[in-house]
């Protein structure tokens, strides 16, 4: 439960007192030793609530560390602004930001995961308030009788932003799956002598110029990452986006 | 991404004897499978610290002057324990070794063999050369104590495609691919016995982190072919008929229709995850984990096959 805390702190020869209302983080249903610092780093002093509405869906078991599949759902919520997704216990927490602004506040991607970690879905509503929902996910090998390799791939290098894609449109829901992949090394920065080097924004967009939904992209996406969306409405969609390093990628995907 | 190792610091770690521990005992009781080919059934379940990686068959043929050894375990203390119950059965040498394929449950108690050759198919010596380390340090991950001091060996001589008589025994030795891109298959001529490797599974969820299920369903179709009145499948019970191979390839076949479907339907790996497995399914051991791990095998290649790339146009 949310609880008031009063900070005092005092400030300086003045003898200045400020009480300050601090926002306590609500106790982690993962149970997650770093549930202290995600909160403090993304969401302090911010309204959250941990919603079961928000369906994380991931393999029990990373059986390729380098490209955990995971799919993010906020669907029986209104309003959803904002979906970040984070891993707790990744170098680098925080893995995706999405604005679904004509889309469901749904969508899939994979990430390079380092140990076994809560991985977690935070939907910012328009009240402001954040909704988190998450699973653990073991890295710890589920039975392989293989590891894990990157793929080492030097595809990108001649093949930098290429874009790949495809629409499903789906009549029931007058939605359109947007299936995309896109050729790039998506390098952290951690390994040795490697630099970060990774696609940091995506846009979709209508026939129109309009805006269908904002991507915002971190180290931890895989190699050649893959997205779905499930956009609002039918047509053509204009994919574009760059990476860190100022290079821009367009595409058309048509129906 | 750069090729991910564990560091060869943790392996030393791991490999540190412990204070007054006892070999990990497999308890290893070889069944008869016929004259002279006995098989040692390992558990139809995943490795762990409990079982000691001891997932895989393994087996052996007394020949007239020696004994021919057919995969040799996942760790040291398996092969040596192989070897102990070998012995208990036969005064014969042991002249040699025949690897079926490069995973670990089946080749990493080679150590407990000095001096004897060890056959593989080329392809089989490239797979360890190139990933044995890593799945050497897989394996002291997963399964831990039970692995103590083991250490890769390399075969030492081609296994070629034939016949070939080793101590006295007429065997042939088959090539297959698709479980990997090497597998071979041991017959022995007297018995008719067929040890598979891991191209067939029997009762046990099949494995595919090297698989290539167009390459596997052709060679189940030669296995068919085969006059064998015994197999010994790489995982599960030993079998007298065919139904081995129909089971490895019904599972293989709706593997991968369900994957392409997928693929087509414009599904992504979380909802694959979360498709019906038929019924029929139902009763192989571990069949969620390794479904779970086929799907993160097999699933990015179908579905680029639905993602055509796109001409690309001014930013
Ligand atoms: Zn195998």
């Amino acid at each position: 439960m949310r609880s008031l805390r009063i900070a005092v702190f005092v400030l300086g020869q003045a003898g200045v007192v400020l009480a300050a209302l601090a926002l306590e983080p609500p106790s982690d249903p993962l149970k997650s030793p770093a549930w202290g610092t995600i909160y403090g780093r993304y969401f302090k002093d911010q309204k959250v609530v941990f919603d079961d509405r928000i369906k994380v869906i991931a393999p029990a078991n990373a059986e390729n560390p380098l490209d955990v599949p995971v799919q993010v759902s906020a669907e029986g919520l209104d309003g959803v602004e904002e979906i970040v997704v984070v891993a707790d216990l990744n170098p680098i927490q925080k893995i995706i930001s999405y604005e679904p602004l004509h889309a469901s506040p749904d969508l899939a991607f994979r990430f390079k995961v380092e140990q076994s970690t809560p991985i977690r879905a935070a939907a910012r509503t328009r009240d402001g308030v954040w909704h988190i929902g998450g699973v653990w996910l073991s890295a710890a090998g589920g039975g392989c009788t293989t590891p894990s390799y990157g793929s080492g791939d030097p595809v990108w290098q001649t093949r930098l932003n290429e874009v790949s894609g495809r629409l499903w449109p789906n009549a029931e829901t007058k939605t359109q799956r947007l299936r995309l992949r896109l050729i790039h090394p998506m390098d952290t920065g951690l390994a040795n002598g490697i630099p970060a080097f990774y696609i940091d924004r995506i846009l979709l967009s209508d026939a129109k110029g309009e805006a269908l939904a904002r991507v915002h992209s971190y180290e931890p996406i895989s190699e050649n990452p893959v997205f779905s969306f499930d956009l609002k409405g039918s047509g053509p969609v204009r994919v574009t986006g760059g990476d860190i390093q100022g290079n821009k990628f367009s595409a058309e995907i048509k129906p | 991404m750069k090729r991910r190792r564990l560091p060869t610091a943790l392996l030393a770690v791991l490999a540190l004897p412990a204070f007054a521990a006892q070999a990990y005992d497999y308890q290893l009781k070889p069944q008869a499978v016929a004259d002279g080919v006995q098989v040692f059934v390992g558990k139809t379940e995943n490795f762990s610290r409990e079982n000691g990686g001891n997932i895989a068959n393994t087996g052996f043929i007394i020949g007239r002057d020696g004994v021919i050894v057919i995969d040799t375990g996942p760790s040291k203390a398996y092969g040596e324990q192989q070897r102990t119950a070998i012995a208990r059965l036969s005064k014969l040498p042991i002249s040699q070794i025949y690897l079926t394929h490069a995973h670990p449950d089946h080749v990493l108690g080679s150590q407990a063999y000095a001096g004897v050759p060890i056959a593989a198919l080329p392809g089989t010596t490239q797979g360890l050369t190139r990933d044995g380390d890593s799945l050497l340090s897989n394996l002291y991950r997963l399964v831990g104590d039970a692995m103590r001091d083991t250490e890769l060996r390399l075969p030492t001589m081609e296994a070629k495609s034939g016949e070939v008589t080793v101590a006295g025994r007429r065997l042939r030795l088959i090539p297959g691919l698709g479980h990997t891109d090497a597998d071979l298959m041991v017959f022995d001529e007297t018995t008719k016995t067929l040890f598979t490797g891991d191209l067939v599974f029997f009762q046990r969820t099949l494995t595919t982190p090297n698989a290539d299920i167009p390459r596997w369903l052709k060679t189940l179709d030669a296995i068919d072919a085969i006059d064998f009145k015994i197999m010994v499948p790489g995982h599960g019970p030993v079998l007298r008929d065919h139904a081995g191979i129909a089971q490895t390839r019904d599972y293989l076949q709706w593997l991968r229709d369900s994957l392409q479907g997928a693929a087509r339907r414009g599904l992504d790996m979380p909802e694959v995850l979360q498709l019906t497995i038929p019924e029929r399914f139902q009763r192989l051991a571990v069949l969620s984990t390794e479904y779970e791990r086929s799907v993160s095998h097999l699933y990015p290649a179908y579905e680029l096959e639905t993602l055509p790339t796109v001409p690309k146009s001014r930013p």
